[in-house]
């Protein structure tokens, strides 16, 4: 288990224009500088969001990763709930999920609330 | 000059980048009290605005984690984020090395800070100057607490941070505005994105606008990751800026929960006597 590793590499990713060049361009030379897991290795690669979630990536890190594959936003979301069905629980780091009801669910009842007042 | 401005804001990425997927009133409410802020910011004549963020791995890591840095520059690039994302242009914003240098050396006397020459704005900062500064004409000094990578910055030292900033503005010849941004409770970019505890946000902001130190600091993380989820940890920026209120009260100017930008948007101002 290497987070450390996989968040190190993916905030490089975010900052850094010149890794993102050479992530897109060599990208297993890339991955060959970090002390990474096989299977830290493929879920970066793939990129697999939700194992990466589960495996305790924070959020602020992994939304970023997933803009930068062009993952649009509600597909990120979906993308971690279906890790959490395969992989479990986050099982490191503070992002783990505590259920919610939703948006849409979460605007309707603020729409009735606001109307009542 | 004593400090001529004080005040908090959201900083939620959600509010560039899903604009348009919250409720149309409430949205334009929202841009209202941003833009307000704004004027109201520009009407205190500043030399220079201090934005207290809480950042997100734009520039510091778990391998050199500062509790505070203080950016020290004559200019910032960002935002750090896809463009695409955002939708915010990525800029260069003016800032004052000189007067950062002023600053951290007054801040330096009661808190121990880091500074930095290099300094990436994120979502943390590029959200909020998109409505207050949005011609980039007003120079700007960063500055950090961390709120994202445990062990984190304990809330009195937060309050500490807020004191000395206030300390060192106060004994400087130019007049400088400080905005705190943050959210309270939310569950940022997990599978919970959107949740809001309504209730712990308007307690917060209860003992924020009565600058009631002794409530603000009685929180443990604990209790913030349990009502206020990992993004309540940034209710440290809001602390700071309580602190440089220096016993102002506060008043809160807009708050609202909005699910898809993921917080209470929230526009709050001490207060001091300009």
């Amino acid at each position: 288990m290497s987070l450390y590793q996989v968040q190190k590499l993916i905030y490089q990713l975010n900052r850094d224009p010149r890794t993102r060049e050479r992530y897109a361009a060599e990208r297993d030379s890339v991955l060959g500088e970090y002390e990474l897991t096989g299977e830290e290795k493929a879920a970066l690669a793939q990129p697999d969001i939700g194992l990466l979630y589960v495996l305790g990536v924070n959020g602020q890190l992994l939304m970023h990763f997933a803009a930068l594959h062009k993952i649009e936003w509600n597909d990120y979301l979906e993308r971690m709930r279906q890790g959490l069905k395969t992989h479990g629980q986050v099982r490191e780091g503070v992002y783990a999920s505590t259920g919610y009801e939703g948006v849409e669910a979460h605007d309707a009842r603020l729409k009735a609330e606001r109307e009542k007042r | 000059m004593p400090l001529v401005y004080c005040g908090a804001c959201s900083h939620a990425p959600g509010i560039t980048a899903r604009a348009e997927r919250a409720d149309t009133q409430t949205r334009q409410a929202l841009h209202k009290a941003l833009f307000k802020m704004g004027d109201d910011i520009r009407a205190t004549r500043p030399d220079a605005l201090v934005v207290v963020a809480a950042e997100h791995f734009a520039n510091f890591f778990m391998n050199n984690m500062p509790a505070f840095a203080i950016g020290m520059a004559d200019s910032y690039e960002g935002p750090i984020e896809d463009e695409a994302f955002l939708r915010i242009k990525h800029t260069r914003v003016p800032g004052n090395k000189a007067l950062s240098k002023k600053l951290i050396e007054g801040v330096m006397q009661t808190v121990d800070v880091a500074y930095a020459e290099e300094w990436k704005f994120d979502h943390g900062i590029a959200v909020p100057l998109n409505f207050l500064t949005p011609n980039y004409d007003l120079p700007i000094i960063p500055a950090n607490i961390n709120c994202q990578g445990p062990p984190l910055t304990p809330l009195k030292r937060a309050w500490a941070f807020g004191e000395a900033l206030r300390a060192a503005a106060d004994a400087l010849p130019e007049r400088i505005a400080l905005v705190a941004t943050g959210g309270i409770s939310h569950w940022p970019a997990t599978p919970d994105s959107g949740k809001i505890n309504a209730e712990w946000d308007r307690e917060f902001l209860g003992r924020w606008a009565r600058n009631d130190r002794d409530a603000l600091l009685s929180y443990t993380d604990a209790e913030i990751y349990r009502d206020g989820g990992q993004g309540g940890f940034e209710i440290r920026t809001f602390i700071a800026a309580a602190a440089a209120g220096k016993g102002a009260r506060g008043t809160i100017e807009f708050c609202e929960p909005v699910p898809v930008f993921a917080v209470s948007c929230t526009v709050a101002r001490m207060q001091i006597a300009g």
